[in-house]
């Protein structure tokens, strides 16, 4: 029964063919009609993304009822303006580079709309701006370029070739909401797949009837572990599907985290998926679980893979819940340490952090009109997608395509196989359009988000601060399966620990196995947890000898000619193909020193401080990245790109273009650019280890190289299309740095961190595009800042207590300052025309370099992440013992 | 998000319509319902149909509806907020959610929603309101705001119940008042949120969002300091969730509570 109020509604000056539903929410009643600029982020009113005008005021879609919508006029970001006739407000989002994956955009444009002047401006005092925009979140920018956008700044150039801030090709489709992503497409006919998840830890399914869920009118496809391919595999995907083990089936009749998916049901619509899912019939035997990765290795330890052949699998020891494991020892530590005039030694520990990508996981499977399976998918890597799903259902990969639109963000976390494997199987059962579409609660519950970790260090120092020996012991608990696991803890002991020349290294290293939610992969890919330990130890260092923190490093920090050294043999592909480190901490220290901001900003009784930190990362990751590209100039003048690298906020459809227009020496309007399509592109591992610009950025110099070559030796004008093709292969790699600097000032009252001054200094080589650069290193610093001061996903006894935005404290406009950026002059050999990659780094040295900033503060060393103010507060209390104790969800990391 | 399970909606306009069938729930402005599953719910009745008055001045003070915005409340003329009026911004403001809901949020739905960080309900217990709430039957009842609301998420309203209005006495909106919030991030959900109201007879301090429910300490004329700080020692529900621990909470609380006593004092 619905009683309506009267009046259709009226979208963007037309009224939809059918009122709303009774229960359904603006967001999707303007979708299901064809409204796909209105974006779901959380679905629950905190994001933002969804912001629709209803009657000219800026309304939260997603939990507005449709039913009021009766009789009102409903404004999309589409019914501001058009790519060719911008509202004021979307033109400044495009001149001012407001967005990189786009997918907030809409959200904030039409909330921007409510508020600006004529000249698409919103001008508010003080904190005014955050306040205004406390409901629209963005995960890529760090803001900054949202506030210029928001006052008017323009910082795109015209023209554009390789060193200019041309704008992303992209602009004024995101501006206008017309730019598709994965799920942008009409529902025609497509069947919706809803998920159930395990509510146990630990179990063995020994009952499961889906006779009453598969009756229900309007069920198409009800999938239990006694459908799925009997095959092992990893939802993480490498070049080689060895990095990974292979540990985990489709649906298993064992499950071993809380929120795993245990069956999955295809109808009609959603809420009949839903529905069929409460009428699924499953009974459990529990089984011991456990949650404390130092318990889950030990000798009484529940084993969550016992039956796993080390060998075929690939996990270290299954018998010890010990993923993957290293352990070993150059020169002598003891004897480094015994010789050492100062030694300092810590325990650190970081938290559960969530990607938070605004668009959530989700594909559209379908057969085409060849029969070959159709996958498209929110993934940063459509290639290793398509080879893994062939692999699983053991057909050949030319029976499978995978494309994706643009990625609405992934940061690590759509390098994984969560999604598509599911909806490939239902779609080969059925032969229909299926798709599957995770919730902002999934995205908790069973997204693998970044390996919490535990890191003791230990460091010895003769009396000028030379180190001695270095001593460090990670482990990182990688939840129920391993996904990611190997790779996460061989990198985060890499970088972090080749950066400094010592005689003396141990690293003892272990991933273990828990019932929790697995983790996965996250920029810096495990660089910034032990990055906080060690960095965090040298300060100590410093302290204890009296010296600055800058020429503790100076004085111990790689420099060309060294080996990069860890924990055994020395690297062989990694070169310093340039070397900026020196330039950073110089750019650094001034910045700190110039410091202008006088002390009356500062309130009375505040402690101040000032910290530092520096960070290495090889600008692509080992063992194998390849990627192709095809540059095809055709008779009317137009360049058509095909490459297989996806843009997901990372900006390298913008550096493609940059690229090929400079080598070409044409205007980058006329390059077309083809992505991230397994049909249409040469093969690309992947978006993922900051490669866009360094491999499949070379692989399109040398298209472009190759098409020019051949246009320079026609003699007359082009008849028919001409391609030039290149190829990279990841190898040999060069080195990238950072440095951060902040100044900070702490309430002892409160436990509050007032971030005074923020400054990075980034050796990226040449700068192909300064205003995205700027944009992707605000970004990692801003996810720099939440994990080290806000984020924290909650977990209790395996149960996932952060469940939404709000609950998670994703850091909004107001909880990230203006960060200097400073970029080092170097040109790399091994880069792109000098250029290095510069996408996750910017990540790795924020939270130690704060942490010291507050312990320079408050006189006590922080040990443990998120700095939150209850935790900070704590520490000045003189209750360190307590450090962690609260919230107790969230300490069941290492 | 969509409630799949719902069938039915209903715009109500008249007390009669407020009759619930089986399955059916309440529907007010901001909308909370919609930003979680809510399994069983076959039906919505939307109270912000009913069209009653955002807000009466009386001769005994002031009358909120229930169905009074949190927009509409910041739009009452300061002369008819009298000294409450900072207040009532202080509280909007300390809302976790944007403009965009404050826009449509009601009075009525933050109360029963009964988070401890509801900001209306921090606003109404420092006047001390009393809640007009319709009962099933056709009757009526009161009861003040800091008693409805009993612990996160729990209220006295039972099955049917309709929060109507609150009232405000006259003399709460001549008294001073001074507000302290915090929160784990510069403008996230509030953890500790604690007002002092100087009465004739004394101060009132109240506690919302650092406590599973309201908290209201009367303070004499004499000895406020010592009172203050025995009531604080007492309070047995300190809060936890993701927006902060109990004991940094419970600090929180005791400075603001000091605070706001020398605020409205001096």
């Amino acid at each position: 029964m619905t009683r309506s109020s009267g009046g259709r509604v009226v979208v963007n000056g037309v009224s939809p063919d059918s009122d709303p539903a009774p229960g359904q929410c603006l967001r999707t009643y303007l979708r299901d009609h064809g409204c796909l600029e209105v974006k779901k982020g959380c679905d629950a009113g905190d994001c933002g993304a969804c912001t629709v005008l209803v009657d000219g005021a800026p309304v939260h879609s997603c939990v507005f009822p449709a039913v009021r919508a009766a009789g009102r006029e409903v404004t999309t970001v589409a019914g501001l303006g058009t790519p060719e006739g911008l509202h004021p407000v979307q033109r400044n989002f495009v001149e001012a580079a407001g967005f990189q994956c786009g997918f907030c955009t809409a959200g904030f444009v039409t909330t921007a709309s409510a508020l600006a002047d004529e000249e698409g401006r919103v001008a508010a005092e003080g904190d005014g701006l955050a306040r205004l925009f406390k409901g629209n979140f963005c995960r890529c920018t760090g803001y900054r370029s949202i506030r210029d956008a928001l006052a008017g700044r323009s910082n795109v150039e015209e023209g554009g070739g390789f060193g200019t801030s041309l704008g992303a090709p992209a602009g004024r489709r995101v501006a206008c909401g017309s730019e598709r992503y994965t799920l942008d497409a009409p529902d025609d006919g497509v069947l919706h797949m809803a998920l159930l998840q395990s509510p146990h830890a630990h179990a063995r399914v020994v009952h499961l009837d889906v006779s009453a869920a598969s009756a229900l009118p309007g069920v198409h496809l009800v999938l239990t572990h006694r459908d799925v391919p009997d095959v092992l595999y990893s939802s993480a995907r490498h070049e080689s599907r060895l990095d990974d083990p292979d540990d985990m089936r489709m649906l298993d009749d064992v499950v071993r985290f809380r929120g795993q998916r245990v069956a999955a049901v295809v109808a009609e619509s959603m809420a009949v998926a839903e529905r069929a899912v409460e009428l699924i019939e499953i009974g459990y035997d529990l089984l011991p679980a456990v949650h404390d990765p130092e318990q889950a290795r030990s000798v009484d330890a529940p084993l969550l893979h016992p039956f796993l052949d080390p060998v075929r699998s690939r996990v270290s020891e299954p018998g010890r819940n010990v993923v993957a494991q290293s352990h070993g020892e150059v020169g002598d530590v003891a004897a480094g340490l015994a010789a050492a005039a100062v030694t300092v030694h810590g325990t650190w520990r970081t938290s559960r952090v969530n990607q938070a990508a605004l668009e959530t996981h989700g594909a559209r499977g379908w057969l085409d009109e060849y029969g070959t399976l159709v996958i498209r998918s929110s993934t940063q890597i459509p290639f290793l997608v398509r080879k893994e799903l062939a692999h699983v259902f053991g057909i050949r990969e030319a029976e499978v395509r995978v494309l994706a639109a643009r990625v609405g963000g992934g940061f690590g976390g759509k390098q994984e196989m969560l999604v598509e494997d599911i909806v490939g199987l239902a779609v080969l059962r059925l032969g229909r359009a299926v798709q599957l579409e995770l919730t902002r609660e999934q995205q908790f519950t069973l997204v693998p988000g970044r390996h919490p970790m535990r890191v003791a260090v230990e460091l010895g120092a003769d009396a000028d601060g030379v180190l001695t020996a270095m001593k460090v012991d990670v482990l990182t608990d990688t939840g129920a399966y391993g996904n990611h696991a190997p790779g996460v803890m061989f990198h985060g002991c890499h970088e972090s620990v080749a950066l400094y020349r010592c005689a003396n290294k141990r690293v003892d290293a272990e991933a273990v196995y828990t019932n929790n939610v697995p983790s996965g992969a996250f920029r810096g890919y495990g660089l910034g947890q032990v990055i906080f330990a060690i960095e965090s130890a040298l300060d100590d260092l410093a302290r204890e000898l009296g010296i600055s923190a800058f020429d503790v490093r100076r004085r111990n920090v790689v420099v060309p000619g060294d080996d990069f050294v860890v924990n055994g043999p020395a690297d062989t592909d990694l070169d310093f193909g340039s070397y900026g480190l020196d330039q950073c901490l110089d750019l650094v220290e001034n910045a700190l020193r110039a410091d202008g901001r006088s002390v009356d900003e500062v309130p009375e009784g505040w402690m101040t401080g000032h910290g530092m930190a520096a960070s290495m990362i090889a600008t692509i990751p080992p063992r194998g990245h390849h990627s192709e590209a095809t540059a095809t100039m055709h008779p009317d003048g137009r360049v058509v790109l095909d490459v297989g690298s996806a843009e997901f906020g990372n900006g390298t459809a913008t550096v493609h273009v940059q690229i090929a227009a400079t080598e070409l020496d044409v205007d980058p309007a006329l390059i077309e650019l083809r992505t991230a399509d397994t049909a249409i592109a040469g093969y690309d591992t992947g978006a993922y280890g900051s490669t866009g610009s360094v491999v499949a950025g070379r692989a399109v110099a040398d298209a472009a190289r190759s098409l020019r070559q051949q246009l320079d030796a026609l003699d007359g004008p082009i008849l028919a299309p001409v391609s030039g093709r290149g190829h990279h292969q990841g190898s040999p790699r060069s080195v990238a740095f950072n440095v951060h600097g902040f100044r900070v000032a702490v309430d002892p009252g409160s436990g509050e961190v007032r971030i005074l001054h923020s400054v990075q200094a980034t050796d990226a080589g040449v700068v192909i595009n300064p205003e995205q650069l700027r944009g992707q290193v605000e970004g990692g610093v801003a996810q720099g800042i939440g994990s080290s001061l806000y984020e924290e996903v909650g977990v209790r006894d395996g149960h996932v207590t952060t469940r939404s935005f709000r609950d998670y404290r994703f850091p909004q406009m107001g909880d990230v300052p203006e960060t200097e950026v400073l970029f080092a002059d170097t040109w790399d050999e091994l880069g792109v025309r000098g250029a290095k990659s510069m996408s996750e780094a910017p990540y790795n040295p924020v939270a130690p370099a704060l942490a010291n900033a507050v312990r320079d503060a408050i006189g006590v060393r922080p040990r443990e992440l998120p700095m939150s103010r209850d935790r900070v507060w704590r520490l000045l209390q003189g209750d360190r013992s307590s450090q962690g104790l609260w919230p107790p969800e969230a300490r069941q990391g290492p | 998000m969509d409630l799949s399970t719902v069938t039915s909606y209903r715009r109500a306009a008249r007390r009669d319509d407020l009759v619930l069938s089986e399955g059916e729930t309440y529907l007010s402005g901001g909308t909370w319902l919609f930003s979680e599953p809510q399994p069983g719910a076959s039906g919505l009745v939307d109270l912000t149909s009913l069209g009653w008055t955002p807000w009466e001045r009386t001769e005994e003070g002031l009358t909120l509806a229930a169905t009074c915005t949190v927009e509409e409340l910041l739009a009452v003329p300061d002369v008819a907020l009298g000294s409450a009026h900072e207040l009532a911004r202080q509280c909007a403001d300390a809302f976790l959610m944007s403009f965009k809901i404050q826009h449509l949020a009601t009075l009525g739905g933050n109360v029963c929603l009964a988070l401890p960080a509801g900001a209306m309900i921090s606003f109404l217990v420092a006047l001390d309101a009393t809640a007009v709430i319709w009962t099933a039957d056709g009757g009526e009842r009161r009861e003040p705001v800091r008693y409805l609301v009993t612990g996160a998420r729990t209220t006295t309203l039972a099955a049917g119940e309709v929060l109507r209005s609150f009232e405000v006495s006259a003399s709460a909106l001549l008294d001073r008042y001074a507000f302290r919030r915090c929160s784990l991030s510069p403008l996230g959900r509030s953890s500790a949120v604690v007002v002092a109201r100087r009465t004739s007879a004394g101060v009132l301090v109240t506690l919302t969002a650092a406590t599973r429910r309201p908290i209201v300490v009367a303070l004499g004329q004499q000895g406020q300091e010592g009172s203050l700080a025995r009531a604080l020692d007492e309070v047995d529900c300190w809060y936890a969730d993701a927006h902060g621990s109990p004991d940094w909470r419970a600090a929180m609380a005791r400075r603001f509570a000091a605070q706001c006593l020398t605020e409205v004092s001096s």
